[in-house]
C-alpha cells in the first residue's frame, strides 16, 4: 500500500534527515540468511529496503549484483520465494517500506496480474524494474499504480529537461536519481554535480528524490544526503556480504552482523547529512 | 489492440512503438531510452536520405561486392533428385557472411550521429570482424564482447580482428557465449552512452534495431528476387534460412512475405535435440518474454530465468530470437524448425564435396533441412537457400570433431 511509503517520507521530512534505502539481492546467498539479513535492516537503521529479484540477465549491474543473482539462484531463488522473504518480513514488521527491484522477465514470466496480487499480498510497497522505461507504462506501471503499488522511475543524467515530464508521469513513491550513466557498484560521482540534478529533478516533481549508484561509506552518505531526500545504498552492501561468505560461498555466522555494522554506519552518516549543511 | 489474424501486408511492421504484434518494443533501462530515441529519429532521416542510400549503395558495389551472385547448386540439386537449388552467394561478401551489410549501414548512422567510438557483441565472429571491419574502414576504435567460450572457438576470427585494430573483451559472466557477451555490451554503452555508438549484429535489441537491421540486410532478398526473376523467370516456392538471432533470414525473407506462393522456413539450432536442455531452437521450444529490448521467444525456465543455449556454431548460439521472427511464426506466414549439430554437421561435408563450397556451420543447418526437403519436391520446383557464410572460421571445429588433427 503507497501510505506507508508516503508516511515514512513524511516522517523522515519531520524528523529533518533524509531516508537511507538498503538494496539487497533476495537469495543471497541463501533464503534463510537473506531473510535475517532483511529483518536486520531497520535496527541497523534502514528506513526503505530495496528487495533485488535476481535474473539471470541482470544487463544494468556491475560484477557485485551480478554473482549476488547468480549466488541467489544457485540456492534456488525464484520469484515466488522473494516474494515469500517480505512476507515473512511483514510478520515483524509493518512499517518499513519494501520496494521490489530488479528486470521484467521473472515478472512478465508470473503473470502481470497474479504478480501484482502476489505483491500487494506480501506487503510490497513499490516497484522498479530497470528495464521498463516510460514508453513501456502499459506493462506493467499503470496496472500497478491501479492497484496500489508505487512504479519507482529511475531518472539518470541523460535524462534531460525535455523527457523528466514523461520520466515523472506515472511514477509515485520516490523518485532514484542515478547519479551517473553506468552500471551499479560504479565509482562515486561529482557531489555538486549531483546537487543540482536533484534541484532540477525537484523542479520537476513533489516527489521525494534518492540518490543511488556508487555509495559505499557513511562520508558518501552524508555528503549525498545533505542535497537529496534519500541516499540509496547498493552495490556496497552486496559487497559486504560477498566478502562475508566462506570460500565455497556459503553464509558465515558474521554474514548478518557484517550487513548490519555497514548499516549502522550508512545510518550514522545520513543521521548527520542535515547538520554539514547547517554548519 | 487486436492483432488482426491476417495483416493485408506481413511487411508494414513494427508500429511506431517498434511492435510486430506483442513482440518488439523498447525494453531498456532510462539511461539507454535518450539515446534510443535520438537513434531511431536519425535512423528515420538516413533511410530516406537519397545521399545516406547512395553511399549505402556505393559501398555494397566497391566495399562489399554487392550484389552477391545466385548460384544454381547443380550437383546438389541432382545428387538430391528433387527440387533445384539455388543458393543466394552472401558468403562471398568482403569479411565472408551477411554481417557486413548491416555493418556498413550502422557505421555510416554512427557517423552522422557524430559518435567517436564503435562497440559490438559477437558470437561465432562474424559480426565482430564486421564490425571491426567497417570500424577500420571508417577511423573509429572498436571494442568487440565476445564469450570467453566463444573467444576459445573461434580463434581465427578473434586474431582477424585484432588486426583490425579492435579490442576483444572475453566474457567471463554465465556461459561465456553471445547471450553474455551482448549482456556486457549493454552495461558499456550504459557507461559510455555520450560517445559510444553500438552496433547490434542481429535483428533483434529494442526498436529501432531489428527494423533498422532488417532494412539493412533486406538487400539480400531484394538481390534474390530480382536474380530469380532473372535466372527462371519466376519466384521460388521456397526460401531458407538458419536463424540464430535471425538477421540474414529476415534480410532474405522480408522481400517476399507478400508473395503468397513462397513458402518461407527458418532453421534453428537443434544443438544436441530439443528432449533436452543443449539447443538454441526459441521459437520451436521457447515461449515469449523480453530480454535485451524486446519481447520475443525465449528459452527461459518456470521462473523466467533464460536458458543457456547450446549449437555447434557458435553463431546460432543465442536463447532468443529477433522480434520479426516471433511474429512471423505466431501468424504462420514462416515456419521454424530445428536441425540438430550432427545433421548440420553432414550438410557441411556434402556441400563441402558436391559443390566445393565450404560453408559456415550456420548456413549448414539452413542446408540440412534443404537436404530434407528437396528430394520430396518437384524437379519442377524451386528452392532458394541463404549461404549467409563461409566455412573458413569453422574448420578447426569441424576437424576436432571429425578427429582429423589440423
Amino acid at each position: 500500500m503507497t501510505a506507508r511509503m508516503d508516511k515514512r517520507f513524511a516522517d523522515l521530512k519531520a524528523e529533518g534527515r533524509p531516508a537511507l534505502i538498503t538494496y539487497f539481492m533476495g537469495g543471497d546467498p541463501d533464503y534463510e540468511t537473506s531473510l535475517g539479513i532483511m529483518k536486520a535492516l531497520p535496527e541497523a537503521g534502514a528506513d526503505v529496503i530495496e528487495l533485488g529479484m535476481p535474473f539471470s540477465d541482470p544487463m544494468a549491474d556491475g560484477p557485485a549484483i551480478q554473482l549476488a543473482g547468480q549466488r541467489a539462484l544457485k540456492a534456488g531463488q525464484t520469484l515466488a520465494r522473494t516474494l515469500d522473504l517480505a512476507r515473512e518480513f511483514r510478520k515483524q514488521d509493518q512499517d518499513t517500506p519494501i520496494v521490489l527491484m530488479g528486470y521484467y522477465n521473472p515478472i512478465y514470466s508470473m503473470g502481470v496480474e497474479t504478480f501484482l496480487d502476489a505483491a500487494l499480498e506480501a506487503g510490497i510497497d513499490g516497484l522498479i524494474v530497470v528495464d521498463l522505461p516510460p514508453e513501456m507504462d502499459d506493462e506493467l506501471c499503470i496496472p500497478a499504480v491501479a492497484k496500489g503499488i508505487n512504479f519507482i522511475r529511475l531518472t539518470t543524467p541523460t535524462t534531460d529537461n525535455n523527457r523528466l515530464p514523461r520520466v515523472l508521469q506515472n511514477s509515485s513513491g520516490f523518485v532514484y536519481y542515478v547519479s551517473m550513466n553506468g552500471i551499479t557498484g560504479s565509482a562515486l560521482p561529482d557531489l555538486s554535480a549531483i546537487a543540482s540534478s536533484v534541484n532540477r529533478i525537484k523542479a520537476h516533481t513533489p516527489l521525494p528524490v534518492c540518490v543511488g549508484f556508487g555509495v559505499k561509506t557513511a562520508d558518501h552518505a552524508r555528503a549525498i544526503g545533505a542535497a537529496a531526500d534519500g541516499v540509496v545504498v547498493g552495490s556496497a552492501i552486496v559487497a559486504q556480504i560477498a566478502g562475508s561468505l566462506t570460500k565455497d560461498g556459503k553464509a558465515s555466522p558474521d554474514t548478518i552482523s557484517a550487513v548490519s555494522t555497514l548499516v549502522r554506519g550508512l545510518a550514522t552518516g545520513v543521521r548527520s547529512a542535515r547538520l554539514v549543511v547547517a554548519e | 489492440m487486436n492483432q488482426p489474424l491476417k495483416p493485408n501486408s506481413f511487411r508494414a511492421g513494427p508500429d511506431e512503438d517498434g511492435r510486430f504484434g506483442i513482440y518488439g518494443g523498447r525494453f531498456v533501462a532510462e539511461t539507454l531510452m535518450p539515446l534510443i530515441l535520438d537513434l531511431e529519429a536519425e535512423w528515420n532521416k538516413a533511410k530516406t536520405d537519397p545521399a545516406f542510400q547512395a553511399e549505402l549503395a556505393h559501398l555494397g558495389t566497391h566495399y562489399i561486392g554487392r550484389p552477391s551472385p545466385l548460384y544454381f547448386a547443380e550437383r546438389l540439386t541432382a545428387e538430391l533428385g528433387g527440387a533445384k537449388i539455388y543458393f543466394k552467394r552472401d558468403e562471398l561478401n568482403h569479411t565472408g557472411s551477411h554481417k557486413i551489410n548491416n555493418c556498413i549501414g550502422q557505421i555510416l548512422l554512427a557517423k552522422r550521429m557524430g559518435k567517436k567510438r564503435i562497440i559490438a557483441e559477437t558470437g561465432a565472429g562474424q559480426h565482430g570482424v564486421a564490425s571491426a571491419t567497417v570500424a577500420a574502414r571508417f577511423g573509429f576504435p572498436c571494442v568487440v564482447y565476445m564469450g570467453a567460450t566463444d573467444v576459445e572457438r573461434q580463434a581465427p576470427n578473434v586474431f582477424r580482428m585484432k588486426l583490425l585494430g579492435a579490442e576483444v573483451i572475453p566474457v567471463t559472466s554465465g556461459h561465456g557465449t553471445l547471450k553474455d557477451a551482448m549482456n556486457e555490451a549493454l552495461r558499456d554503452w550504459v557507461t559510455n552512452v555520450e560517445d559510444t555508438y553500438y552496433i547490434i549484429g542481429t535483428a533483434a535489441g529494442p526498436h529501432p534495431y531489428p527494423e533498422m537491421v532488417r532494412e539493412f540486410q533486406s538487400v539480400i532478398g531484394k538481390e534474390a528476387r530480382e536474380q530469380m526473376i532473372a535466372a527462371e523467370g519466376r519466384l521460388p516456392d521456397m526460401v531458407v534460412a538458419a536463424v540464430g538471432g535471425g538477421s540474414n533470414a529476415i534480410g532474405l525473407f522480408h522481400p517476399f512475405l507478400d508473395d503468397e506462393s513462397v513458402r518461407i522456413v527458418g532453421v534453428e539450432a537443434g544443438g544436441k535435440g530439443l528432449d533436452g536442455e543443449e539447443h538454441c531452437a526459441s521459437l520451436t521450444a521457447g515461449r515469449p518474454g523480453v530480454l535485451h529490448g524486446n519481447r520475443t521467444y525465449l528459452l527461459q525456465d518456470s521462473d523466467g530465468q533464460i536458458k543457456e543455449g547450446h549449437s555447434i556454431s557458435a553463431g546460432l548460439d543465442y536463447p532468443g530470437i529477433g522480434p520479426e521472427h516471433s511474429w512471423l511464426k505466431d501468424t504462420g506466414r514462416a515456419e521454424y524448425v530445428p536441425i540438430m549439430d550432427d545433421e548440420a554437421l553432414e550438410a557441411f561435408q556434402m556441400l563441402t564435396r558436391t559443390e566445393g563450397i565450404i560453408p559456415a556451420l550456420e548456413p549448414s543447418h539452413a542446408l540440412a533441412e534443404v537436404i530434407k526437403r528437396a528430394p520430396k519436391m518437384g524437379k519442377d520446383e524451386i528452392i532458394l537457400m541463404n549461404l549467409c557464410g563461409r566455412g573458413d572460421k569453422d574448420i578447426f571445429t569441424v576437424g576436432k570433431i571429425l578427429g582429423m588433427g589440423l
